[in-house]
């Protein structure tokens, strides 16, 4: 059986960590330049500008993106027929966030207890972390961090089966049209639909992990990432101070539901789509 | 694309009422940095009936929390906050003589209300752009509640800082007159 050690789980997510805080991924750049090329609004073509160098900056300088570093959102497939040693899993990941976050200089924004103390862990752990177990003797580790002033505006709407195409369209324009400029357009949107509340939202996640530029591969929930990212760029909102760049992509991951329900999660991400992926 | 206005600190009340919701400008000079719990702690010295560690007459805030430095640079990556967080304490803030305010986000109509009184602007700063403004901080020195880390109060000297005016000190709004000409949707129609 294979081994690995939870000493290179650690080292690997550190640099994962310090890699998606500086280098926005290529197709997110591509996504900003296209947007540039067609934005009608003068202003929003100043934004767009801005944004664009500041991802050049920050590539360059080893820089953080922006200064919301997030809160480090980890998947992890684990092959069944890897055994990892040394230690434990959860502790590996939450230790190379912590190495990441602060040889990295990245800004620290966890709270350990949400509701009465709030007392910030000083180290960016522990992170979200989601594992799964896969086939094969790999170890498949996703590190996306995500910002809250997006993620404060994200949500979930229970359907029920007869709301349809429709109902899903109006559920997701809903949180979109709430957010409107709060969370840094242009934004990138994950939906997730099916499953249950809690499904709906993880499929949400990580329908944020595929490129901007790859569609959903049933048709039908093609043309739905379509149809909604036309809408949401004739909203108005633009580049955080009007225009047509609003959007640059909508991802949506589906899964089996119950008879009687229809769950659409929405994810929003912010222009700083940062993630980074590592197979060990 | 319009040039962009270059405008220098002191920023006085003369200075903001001449800039207009939409305009681009490149701020040179001393900003000052607070967000929630220097508001917090301002604005309840001054209930307390306090003066304030930094006069604030003629100066513009600005709402971040950066990443930390690096060593040898003055500040870490140092985009804008969401500024309605600072809502509840702004008109307390503003009858302390600030006529600028750098942020990102909508603000509370009170808040539009009291920049009418005293004349102020709001800028937004493009969110998420934190890396390309670190490139226009010179120096960063805290002047008030070393305490708080990187919410401290701090003097960040500025050159070509990037901002646009959201809401002049009449209260016209650039989020709602930016967005009009190209909104074409209505979600009743879906
Ligand atoms: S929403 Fe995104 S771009 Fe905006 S401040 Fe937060 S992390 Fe940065």
């Amino acid at each position: 059986m294979r081994e690995l050690d939870v000493k290179v789980i650690t080292e690997n997510v550190a640099e994962m960590c310090k890699e998606a805080a500086y280098y926005l991924p290529d197709d997110v750049y591509r996504g900003l330049k296209r947007g540039r090329e067609t934005e009608k609004s003068p202003v929003g073509q100043i934004v767009l500008d801005q944004i664009i160098k500041n991802a050049e900056i920050a590539k360059a300088e080893d820089r953080p993106y922006c200064q919301d570093t997030g809160m480090t959102i980890v998947f992890v497939e684990i092959g069944q027929d890897l055994h990892i040693v040394g230690g434990y899993l959860e502790d590996a990941i939450n230790a190379g966030i912590a190495k990441g976050y602060t040889e990295g200089y990245l800004r620290k924004s966890v709270v350990a207890e949400p509701l009465f103390n709030r007392k910030n862990t000083q180290n960016n752990t522990p992170g979200v972390i989601y594992t799964q177990i896969v086939p094969g003797d790999k170890l498949s580790i996703t590190v996306a961090p995500k910002g809250f002033g997006s993620e404060n505006k994200s949500g979930v709407k229970m359907l029920v089966p007869a709301d349809g195409v429709k109902g899903v369209k109006k559920a997701v324009m809903e949180i979109i049209l709430h957010a409107s400029m709060n969370p840094c357009p242009p934004m990138v949107v994950g939906v997730g639909i099916g499953g249950t509340m809690d499904r709906a939202a993880l499929l949400s996640k990580k329908a944020l992990t595929r490129s901007i530029d790859q569609r959903n591969p049933m048709p039908e929930y093609a043309k739905l990432e379509e149809e909604l990212l036309e809408m949401i760029n004739q909203t108005g909102i633009g580049p955080q101070l009007g225009g047509t760049t609003s959007a640059l992509a909508v991802n949506i991951e589906w899964g089996p539901t119950h008879i009687a329900g229809l769950p659409v999660a929405v994810t929003i991400c912010c222009h700083a789509m940062r993630h980074a992926h590592r197979v060990l | 694309m319009a040039e962009s206005i270059r405008i220098t600190t002191p920023f006085t009340e003369e200075d903001s009422r001449k800039l207009k919701a939409g305009d681009s400008v490149l701020i040179t000079g001393t900003i000052i940095s607070a967000r929630d719990a220097a508001h917090k702690a301002m604005t309840e010295a001054l209930a307390r009936g306090e003066k304030l560690p930094v006069d604030w007459n003629n100066q513009i805030v600005y709402y971040l929390g950066p990443t930390p430095a690096k060593p040898g640079d003055p500040i870490g990556s140092c985009g804008p906050t969401t500024s309605g967080r600072m809502d509840a304490y702004t008109p307390t803030m503003l009858a302390q003589g600030i006529k600028g305010m750098v942020g990102k986000g909508s603000r509370a109509p009170e808040v539009v209300e009291a920049m009418k009184k005293y004349g102020v602007t709001y800028f937004a700063a493009v969110g998420g752009a934190a890396a390309l403004i670190a490139k226009s901080v010179k120096s960063y020195t805290v002047l008030a509640y070393p305490e708080l880390g990187p919410e401290a109060v701090a003097a960040l000297e500025v050159v070509d800082f990037p901002a646009i005016v959201v809401i002049d000190s009449e209260g016209n709004n650039f989020y709602d007159i930016g967005q009009k000409p190209y909104k074409n949707f209505d979600i009743n129609n879906i």
